[in-house]
């Protein structure tokens, strides 16, 4: 029986193995490439979406669990980049390989959503789960204070 | 200034629409012809176009090292247009219009730096003379500002509308190039061209590639020295989405129209393997270590004087081991290619930093013309040496040829971790003998690598400054697979030399970074043989690095110094460590790179901290473990990559000197384990001799 829910506002139904998993749904058979696969296991956090509003890790969670859900991906958090998160990464130049920043920047705005103004502490916190390779911890940490002080405006 | 023909391309049919005199290099790709057909293509770089549309190639591969912006910022910076009017696009395989189109050794800069400057004077000069002729004025009366000709009473006119006529004019055989008091683009923050597609979620990588037709496929490989016997295919053949089950070179491919597919059906196959021989464990590598330790067999890298009698005349002797394991590039992107192998064509398309040699090796492999196979260049989710080797990208050709489809081949994260071109392991035994001023008299180094080729870097630091050196190799075959890994060999020969003599400045009461500067001046005043560093931009790190982390200045903060010299840049840095819980924090690492002029001041501060995090992360935690020729950890569950809670505040500064660039993506790597270990001893009075610390 297809799957029914919502991926960045718009209705999907998925007729395919319920086991599988969502990252997998989202690039293969829905083509929204922008989620990546990273480990699989849930401990790198490249392939982050929201699943009513709750940063998630994709590769973990069956398509059977989002059934009526609402999905939001990188693609759909703010098609032209104008998301705060999206223009504070762009402004202090986060990205290296740029492989990770999805995952990075879809946790980033779900931690923001929840506390808009998150204390040091609380960003390093919220943002350790998600392993950028290429090592750009500082900027991200620095882009999500930013993010944030453009929420306050 | 000489102008060389060869970075120019017969430009005389770019207004006219004729193109196919002198463009065979566009080969029939009616797409590209008509992109050519509206700009004018001034040489490999750059085009301009009658309407100002100022377009900037990157030839070389993106794996985050920052080239695809660095490399139009010199040719912007000379041509003199603004940053915001110029796009950059990523120019595919072409071995007649590019000479080196390759990422790897940090070398495009210092090789590519004359050539980038060339390609924009020329054009800025072209367009002056365009001007010149036009308003009937003598060229030198000319200047140029943000894309716009300057006339001497006045006049202006934008290189959009110059470059009809510009294109017509000979070539300039001499241009001249700015002063860089006058650079406006060069050394300032400039932000990556692909930052807007990145976090947007634009598909940008090889995982991304989607062609019509294409398949995907895995493939299961076998353990290190081991060969396939047997497989159960027939069942699997059935499973939902299974399209093939094939094998070739002791391997088996599952091609599935869904990764999920693909992965199902993994789990349902069974694969027997045999070996001649023994296959390796982690008994066996340490094994070899010993008997390489011992051998008599081991390569003479360099000699000066005479080691030994110096030793026995030693008043101190300090002697050390340090091993590494192997371990595993892991980038973020696993190892993916795209390939559509055709009876006498082929198109491969991915994330390779060596797509020449691909072209070549699959040229060879099929038997296909090489100007049948085309290469597209995809941006890569990181590299650190792993796509220098192109085993993943005959593979996918190899089973394109079979199955007769076009092809994705996705390794999973385990199939990327334990699936080979280790960093190589090694073992490195130090001996130094001090007079009774506790000045280096003799030094001696054996490295011993599995699968490493020479494990030592026999010219370098402080090799130079010490009369009697004896530097020997010994290179232990194995059937792990190895590649260079992010600063290869010294990203743990750094570590190890590094410790090493903060051991020695300990046991001869001196000052490690006063005893790196004495024997500088050593090295200046009276060298010993041969040397391939320059010494005095070595003094200057350190001194500079000294000053900035205030060294031996700060009370009660435990400070670590090494300095390396990589890929022709020099690295100092001072890490601090505090004790908290009774464990020792790094709090800080101080560097200061000399990499000659800062191209990107944004790119290269995230060179440095990223290497230095990466040498951290990697010091702290990274082992690979072999069972009968069976790599684990496979995952990151237990194979630990650094995260965002465990980095400490980097300072980054850069020496300002003007020198012509040098490689940044590696040179801070090396010295980073060296000042943190060395930190943690001075903290805790425990040296680490092996990698991982923890
Ligand atoms: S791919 Fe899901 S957490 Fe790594
Ligand atoms: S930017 Fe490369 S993995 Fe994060």
């Amino acid at each position: 029986m297809a799957i029914n829910c919502t991926v960045n506002k718009k209705k999907v139904s998925l007729d395919i193995d319920p086991n599988t998993p969502l990252l997998w749904a989202l690039r293969d058979h829905l083509s929204l490439l922008g989620t990546k696969y990273g480990c699989g296991i849930a401990q790198c956090g490249a392939c982050t979406v929201w699943v009513n509003g709750e940063p998630t890790r994709s590769c973990v969670l069956p398509i059977s669990a989002v059934s009526n859900a609402q999905i939001t991906t990188i693609e759909g958090l703010d098609p032209v980049g104008k998301h705060p998160v999206q223009v504070a990464w762009d402004e202090l130049d986060v990205p290296q390989c740029g492989y990770c920043q999805a995952g990075q920047i879809m946790t980033a705005a779900g931690l923001l959503k929840k506390n808009p103004h998150p204390s040091d502490q609380e960003i390093v916190d919220g943002m350790s789960g998600n392993i950028c390779r290429c090592g750009t911890y500082h900027r991200i940490q620095e882009a999500v204070k930013l993010a944030s002080k453009k929420i306050k405006k | 200034m000489k102008t060389s023909r060869r970075d120019f391309i017969q430009k005389t049919a770019l207004f006219t629409g004729v193109f196919t005199l002198g463009f065979d290099w566009f080969s029939a790709d009616a797409s590209e012809m008509e992109v050519v057909a509206s700009a004018g293509r001034f040489n490999a770089f750059l085009s301009i176009d009658s309407l100002g549309k100022i377009t900037l190639f990157s030839p070389n591969p993106e794996i985050g090292q920052g080239i695809k912006t660095a490399f139009p910022v010199v040719v912007a910076e000379e041509l003199d247009v603004d940053w915001a009017q110029v796009q950059v696009e990523q120019a595919n395989l072409d071995t007649k219009l590019f000479e080196r189109q390759l990422t790897g050794g940090s070398g495009a800069l210092k090789h590519s730096w004359e050539r980038l400057r060339k390609a924009g004077a020329t054009v800025r000069k072209m367009m002056m003379q365009a001007a010149a002729d036009q308003w009937k004025v003598d060229v030198n009366s000319c200047k140029t500002s943000k894309g716009v000709v300057l006339g001497p009473s006045g006049q202006k006119a934008t290189y959009g509308s110059l470059a009809e006529a510009a294109s017509k004019l000979p070539i300039p055989t001499e241009v001249s190039f700015k002063d860089r008091k006058d650079y406006k683009i060069i050394g300032t923050r400039v932000k990556g061209v692909d930052n807007k597609n990145v976090v947007t979620g634009k598909p940008l990588f090889g995982i991304d590639i989607r062609k019509p037709g294409m398949v995907f496929a895995q493939i299961i490989r076998p353990p290190f020295g081991a060969t396939l016997k047997s497989f159960s295919a027939e069942d699997v053949k059935k499973m939902p989405g299974i399209l093939d089950v094939v094998s070739f070179k002791n391997k088996v491919a599952i091609v599935g129209s869904s990764t999920y597919e693909i992965l199902q059906a993994r789990a349902s196959l069974t694969c027997d393997y045999g070996s001649d021989s023994p296959l390796e464990s982690n008994s066996t590598h340490a094994k070899w270590f010993d008997e390489g330790m011992k051998s008599d067999k081991a390569q003479v890298m360099r000699k000066d004087g005479d080691f030994a009698a110096a030793l026995a005349k030693a008043v101190k002797v300090v002697e050390a081991t340090y091993e590494c394991p192997f371990i595993s590039h892991s980038p973020m992107e696993p190892m993916n290619f795209f390939a559509d192998v055709k009876k006498d064509s082929a198109l491969l398309a991915g994330p390779t930093q060596v797509p020449q040699p691909a072209q070549k090796a699959v040229s060879d492999l099929l038997k296909i013309p090489i100007d049948k196979v085309q290469v597209e260049i995809s941006k890569m989710g990181g590299g650190f040496g792993r796509r220098l080797n192109n085993d993943f990208v005959l593979e996918a050709a190899e089973l394109s040829s079979i199955i007769q489809k076009p092809v994705l081949v996705m390794w999973t994260r385990e199939d990327d971790m334990s699936g080979g071109t280790y960093r190589p392991a090694a073992r490195y035994h130090f001996k130094a003998g001090l007079d009774a001023n506790g000045e280096i008299t003799a030094f001696y180094l054996r490295g011993v690598g599995l699968n490493a080729g020479n494990s030592t870097r026999q010219d370098n630091f402080p090799v130079g400054a010490i009369e009697n050196v004896l530097i020997e190799s010994f290179d232990q075959k194995s059937a792990v697979t190895t590649g260079p890994w992010r600063a290869p060999i010294t990203n743990f020969l750094g570590f190890a030399e590094q410790a090493f003599l903060d051991e020695v400045a300990e046991a001869g009461g001196k000052d490690p970074v006063q005893m790196r500067l004495q024997l500088l001046a050593k090295v200046i005043s009276n060298p010993v043989g041969k040397i391939t560093y320059e010494p005095a931009r070595f003094e200057e790190v350190i001194k500079q690095v000294a000053e900035k982390a205030q060294w031996k200045k700060k009370p009660g903060v435990h400070q670590g110094f090494s300095v390396y010299y990589s890929h022709l840049s020099y690295v100092a840095q001072i890490a601090e460590v505090k004790v908290e819980n009774g464990k020792p924090k790094v709090t800080k690492v101080t560097a200061v790179t000399d990499c000659g002029e800062v191209i990107n001041l944004s790119g290269a501060e995230n060179q440095v901290k990223g290497a230095i995090i990466d040498g951290m992360g990697h010091a702290l935690y990274a082992k690979l473990n072999f069972q009968a020729g069976v790599a684990s950890p496979q995952n990151f569950n237990a194979y630990r990559m650094i995260r965002g809670n465990e980095v400490p505040v980097i300072d980054a500064h850069f020496v300002n000197n003007g020198i012509a660039p040098t490689g940044l993506g590696e040179p801070a790597l090396p010295p980073t384990g060296g000042s943190i270990a060395n930190a943690i001893y001075a903290a805790t009075k425990k040296r680490h001799y092996k990698q991982p610390f923890n």
